[in-house]
């Protein structure tokens, strides 16, 4: 034996890599080309979302959450509506939660359209991401037109959404779907099969079920390995109980099943759409999108031109705020990125006294290490990719 | 197995009701240092600080509840408290599709045991409860700070860190680096207390200072 003196070889991924999808630095440590310990160091997107919160009245705090997962805003401001609901015991009318699922699948196509297409890049195609990025574009026009904003959109408030949608744009968005369905089908056909695609992905970094639990994942890591689970169906909220649609499922738990599981859920979205839309024309699908009670939401422009009780809770709303009763609960959607989860403690004042946000990507990279032990540095890019992490929502 | 059991959940009952949850938990951990309590359709337990891994262990182990994922821990902070940090832990049960909450009261110094053993997930979420709020978990591999700078001094999620916190940095061009100063605030940091003055708020208002005390001494002068 010689007297070399053998040591691993450390290197930095980021903090600005095109692969690291934001501000990640991972330190890696190096068997040859081997990875023997990833070290992700996060916090460098931190702002403090949780703290500032605490300084906010309730509709104040709406907006921090379209910049956690910027890729789908809505879905985030659903979690939190839904607890601060949960609270208040407030019931959203059936046409604002109809918009609101219209919407969360909107927000899921937009998250999965951007992963499959950014994730085939990493590993090295280039044409898919401009095909993805049209069809957000167009997602996102349906954003601007519902709210305003093309991303932080602020549209779902507590006791159900802010505006109505104009009946054009529910057509518009109903025309949207089948040409949609032919782009996914076109993405399909360039990547699913395509021989240097699974040639990086498939049997790589495979989970098991029972690690994907003891690692906390959720969503579409949690499918991908063989669980048929998703809180749209688990735990049913808003209207997602009558939705027709189907759980995909993989069997290895590998990158290639987590695509294949995003890719088939963007069509599952679409049928989601459809069924709203047509609800949403149905006599039962008409009314209010807000919930009637002026304590919590405030009242129409025109009403507040006449009635001074409307102009009074159109101040004090924008002002003080609502009180919300004391108590604590956790609330929890089904994000296109896994399980995104607000626990809210009230003290009975304007503004929470602690927002816990519980975002699914940070315990997908925190299991990074686990994830690429063993594998070579060109597979980390393709395991990152696959986990789909948004640095929004992870450093929070 | 668990496939076949999750598939009963999907279509069958969706969540348990929590009374009887806690009951059948209460039955598995004993109640030796735990209390159940159900409010808003949730059910939490209150766990003495030197249980939580055996808790932990039976929740997960236990055959007929199998809480396998550890959604989350955070801390909380209430100051007025003698033991002022809750540390508090959210376990899914896929199985039975049920969540419970675990809550844990500690103060600044005595430390936590780890859940690291129990679930991988808990390292990072363990790492950030330190990083935020300072509490100390025992038998945890590499408690290090998460999310703020290197070199940060403090815990900003504690009610008594100010929301502007202490240093800000800006690039010096000067010195070509980005320097740290001591905040300066323009303008004082304004939080209202939004309490009707027509209410009973027993603050003393700007200028009031006198109303009070000169009743009492006007005779005397």
């Amino acid at each position: 034996m010689s007297e070399h003196q053998l040591r691993n070889f450390s290197i930095n991924f980021g903090p600005q890599h095109p692969a690291a999808h934001g501000v990640l630095r991972m330190v890696l440590e190096l068997d040859g080309e081997v990875v023997e310990r990833v070290d992700p160091h996060i916090g460098l997107l931190h702002r403090g979302t949780e703290k500032l919160i605490e300084y906010k009245t309730y509709a104040q705090a709406t907006p921090y959450f379209d910049r956690l997962d910027y890729v789908a805003p809505m879905n985030q401001e659903h979690a939190f509506a839904l607890a601060v609901e949960k609270l208040m015991g407030i019931e959203v009318p059936r046409r604002g939660q109809l918009i609101r699922v219209l919407y969360s699948e909107i927000g899921r196509i937009l998250s999965h359209l951007l992963n499959v297409t950014t994730f085939a890049m990493d590993v090295g195609a280039l044409t898919p991401p401009l095909w993805g990025f049209e069809e957000r574009e167009k997602l996102m026009i349906f954003y601007e037109r519902a709210c305003g904003a093309r991303m932080h959109a602020n549209y779902f408030r507590v006791g159900g959404v802010h505006q109505d949608l104009p009946p054009d744009l529910i057509d518009d968005i109903e025309a949207f779907c089948d040409p949609f369905l032919k782009t996914v089908d076109d993405l399909n056909r360039l990547v699913t099969g395509n021989r240097i695609f699974k040639q990086r992905t498939v049997d790589i970094s495979p989970t098991t079920l029972d690690e994907c639990w003891a690692h906390g994942f959720s969503g579409v890591l949690v499918r991908a390995a063989g669980a048929e689970w998703d809180l749209r169906k688990a735990q049913p909220y808003e209207c997602y109980e009558e939705m027709d649609f189907d759980i995909p499922v993989g069997k290895h738990g590998d990158c290639f099943d987590r695509y294949c599981v995003r890719m088939e859920e963007m069509v599952q979205s679409v049928r989601i759409m459809r069924q709203c839309i047509d609800k949403l024309r149905a006599p039962d699908g008409q009314g209010p999108v807000l919930t009637q009670d002026h304590k919590v939401t405030p009242p129409k422009r025109g009403d507040m031109k006449r009635s001074m009780e409307a102009l009074i809770h159109h101040f004090k709303l924008y002002t003080e705020g609502y009180h919300v009763p004391a108590g604590e609960v956790y609330a929890a959607v089904e994000a296109p990125k896994g399980e995104f989860g607000v626990y809210l403690v009230a003290d009975g004042g304007n503004m929470p006294y602690r927002c816990k946000i519980r975002a699914p990507g940070f315990a997908h990279l925190a299991a990074m290490d686990h994830l690429s032990r063993g594998y070579m540095l060109a597979d980390v890019s393709a395991i990152l990719g696959s986990i789909d992490i948004v640095f929004g929502e992870v450093d929070r | 197995m668990a496939e076949a059991s999750l598939n009963q959940t999907v279509e069958g009952q969706t969540g348990v009701d929590p009374e009887a949850l806690g009951a059948r938990v209460l039955q598995v951990v004993g109640d030796d240092g735990v209390a159940a309590r159900t409010a808003f359709g949730e059910l939490t337990l209150e766990v003495d600080s030197g249980h939580i891994v055996d808790v932990a262990l039976k929740l997960r182990d236990s055959a007929d509840l199998r809480f396998v994922c550890l959604i989350d821990i955070c801390g909380a902070d209430y100051p007025e408290r003698e033991r002022r940090f809750d540390v508090v832990y959210h376990l899914l049960s896929p199985t039975l599709n049920a969540r419970i909450r675990l809550k844990v009261q500690t103060d600044g110094q005595a430390p936590v045991p780890s859940l690291v053993e129990v679930f991988p997930a808990a390292n990072w979420y363990e790492r950030e409860t330190w990083d935020m709020y300072g509490v100390v978990f025992s038998g945890h591999p590499d408690l290090r700070r998460l999310l703020t700078d290197y070199g940060f001094e403090g815990h900003p999620l504690r009610k008594d860190f100010p929301l502007t916190g202490f240093v800000e940095v800006r690039y010096d061009d000067a010195q070509k680096r980005v320097v740290y100063e001591p905040v300066a605030l323009r303008q004082e940091f304004r939080r209202f207390d939004f309490l009707s003055p027509w209410e009973g708020v027993d603050y003393v208002l700007p200028g009031d200072e006198k109303a009070s005390e000169q009743k009492g001494s006007g005779k005397a002068s």
